[in-house]
């Protein structure tokens, strides 16, 4: 009987490794998630008859199937609901439902492992697994409630001073435990420490800014698979420490590498701090040209090789359905169109490349940061829609600006630009931007939907 | 010390899960990191396997456990069934259709 469950459990981690190691292609993506799949229903499958016997109370069958059924039901229906915009809070809120399985499950364990045991490693464990879960349950929760605009950034004193005090405690209260100076039954401790950590979930990601939710999101997606992996710890479960470890180890790096893309450090992301701009005024005021639609519609279609960099401003304006009709008017013309896409445009990693692929652009026509700035110098015209801080010249030249050190789209190098934008708000680092003074640079006001729909319509008369 | 070698054997598993984690993402590309972010979310899913194994080992009349079970199998099925149906649905939109130009 447990032969077939090791081997069960080899074929679903194998299965997870493939479904992983495909999402590096496109094409090979979708099969990979498949395979996946199949891994993790064979997993649940497998633990199932493993511990199935006669003995088994029909009420716990009844139960199990009628969660099962449920979970699986509401999760295709809600997946088949989900617009894309809304992504980043659908990813968070399914990461809320990971992490409080763990946590469940955890406490369910710490119930089972009654008062007697003294055991001191299956407590740390299941004291781990509580603290990591409920982290991610109710962390997720909050980043949900931001992204879906609910919750607002609160970045007071007192927050962050009662999350300081929370981290502490959870560190503080276990080492007491375990030298004895707390005078409590392990129950008691489980219930304090659970507390603790849903009070800290929710004061950790509260100070937390918008544009820092790329690397929120990934951090807690990283603690739920660390929080899956202690529960395999707990129980002895090979296919939920490898499953939980591959998604740790994931999500701290992509964590990593999305704050290098913003030039953030992780403290700094975490401690709710950004640094403000030195000498904002010292400048004086920007002179700008604008530009009229026209104008803009004429400059493209005597453009060969247009480049569109968009930002999040795109997604809300919903205007990346004209883009791809304007990128089919462009090809028809035998002119060249790419979209350069920085690494944290939108609410979370990669949240652009899937607006575009919705609007069904293809993919080969969507180049990374690198790339497009390798050949910035040969478009002849780029339009900037809805992104700011990313296209800042600053970041690269001025030293006191708070953006400086940040990877950008150097669009200032291009023949042309021309920034489509709805006033002269600063982005969300709240520094002026240094490519509006250029003397290649337009602005061109106006919700980013309707101007271009204005150009489409100006585009095909010409 | 002694408990590293009396569990040489899961030591050995916990650093190489580490380090396959680290190498099968390193070379996925920014355009995908979404998708790789939801489906990294479903497979933490897995977490599921403990709680059905959980659920059926408890006594009927142990309302209590029972309750969180049953929510923790909702929410682990939760958590892969949406996280793979979504994943899958990203995925499926992208795709080309064109032959690159030279």
């Amino acid at each position: 009987m447990i032969a077939y469950l090791e081997i069960g459990y080899l074929l679903s981690t194998l299965s997870f490794i493939t479904g992983l190691k495909f999402m590096s292609h496109p094409k090979k993506a979708n099969l990979g998630n498949k395979i996946a799949a199949l891994g993790m229903i064979l997993a649940v499958v497998i633990s199932f008859f493993a511990a199935y016997t006669k003995q088994i109370p029909s009420t716990n069958l009844v139960l199990l199937l009628v969660a099962l059924g449920g979970g699986a039901w509401i999760g295709r229906y809600m997946s088949k609901r989900v617009a894309m915009t809304e992504m980043p809070q659908f990813v968070s809120l399914f990461n809320a439902t990971g992490g409080g399985c763990a946590m469940l499950l955890g406490i369910v364990e710490g119930h089972r492992l009654g008062l007697d045991n003294r055991d001191a490693l299956t407590q740390v464990l299941i004291i781990s697994t509580i603290v990591t879960g409920a982290l991610a349950a109710i962390g997720s929760m909050v980043a949900y409630g931001k992204l879906a605009g609910i919750t607002k950034d609160q970045k007071n004193a007192s927050v962050i001073y009662a999350s300081r005090v929370l981290l502490a405690s959870i560190i503080l209260f276990p080492v007491l435990y375990h030298l004895g100076a707390l005078q409590a039954s392990f129950m008691m401790y489980l219930y304090l420490i659970l507390a603790l950590s849903l009070f800290y979930g929710f004061f950790f990601v509260l100070p937390i800014g918008g544009a820092d939710m790329p690397v929120v999101i990934s951090l807690l997606n990283a603690v739920t698979g660390i929080s899956t992996a202690l529960t395999g710890f707990v129980g002895d479960n090979k296919i939920m420490m490898a499953g939980g470890i591959f998604v740790g180890a994931a999500g701290i790096l992509l964590t990593f590498m999305m704050c290098k893309a913003m030039n953030r450090s992780l403290f700094k992301v975490l401690a709710g701090t950004f640094k403000k701009a030195g000498n904002v005024e010292d400048k004086g005021v920007q002179v700008i040209q604008e530009i009229s639609l026209s104008e803009t519609a004429l400059q493209m279609s005597f453009a060969r090789k247009i480049a569109i960099v968009p930002g999040y401003g795109m997604a809300v304006a919903q205007a990346q359905h004209v883009c791809a009709q304007i990128q089919q008017y462009i090809l028809d013309k035998e002119s060249e169109l790419n979209y350069i896409i920085h690494p944290v445009a939108g609410r979370m990693p990669g949240h652009m490349n899937v607006l575009l692929a919705e609007a069904n652009i293809d993919y080969q026509f969507i180049k990374e940061m690198d790339e497009g700035n390798e050949e910035m110098s040969q478009y002849d015209l780029v339009l900037v829609i809805g992104a700011n801080d990313v296209v800042n010249p600053a970041a690269i030249n001025d030293e006191n600006s708070s953006v400086y050190g940040m990877p950008i789209i150097s669009v200032h190098q291009a023949k042309k630009v021309v920034v489509l934008k709805r006033s002269m708000n600063t982005g969300y680092a709240g520094v002026r931007n240094d490519l509006f003074d250029l003397p290649n640079c337009s602005m061109l006001f106006g919700d980013a939907k309707t101007t271009l729909e204005e150009i489409l319509k100006q585009l095909k008369m010409i | 010390m002694e408990f590293l070698n009396q569990n040489l054997e899961l030591v050995y598993f916990v650093v190489f899960c580490v380090f396959i984690g680290i190498e099968i993402i390193a070379n996925v590309p920014a355009i995908l990191h979404t998708p790789l972010m939801s489906g990294a979310n479903a497979i933490s899913g897995v977490v599921t396997v403990g709680a059905v194994t959980m659920l059926m080992q408890l006594s009927s009349s142990d309302y209590l456990n029972l309750t969180l079970a049953t929510i923790a199998v909702f929410l682990g099925v939760l958590n892969i069934s949406g996280g793979f149906f979504v994943t899958g649905r990203m995925l499926s939109m992208f795709k080309t259709n064109q032959k690159p130009k030279s």
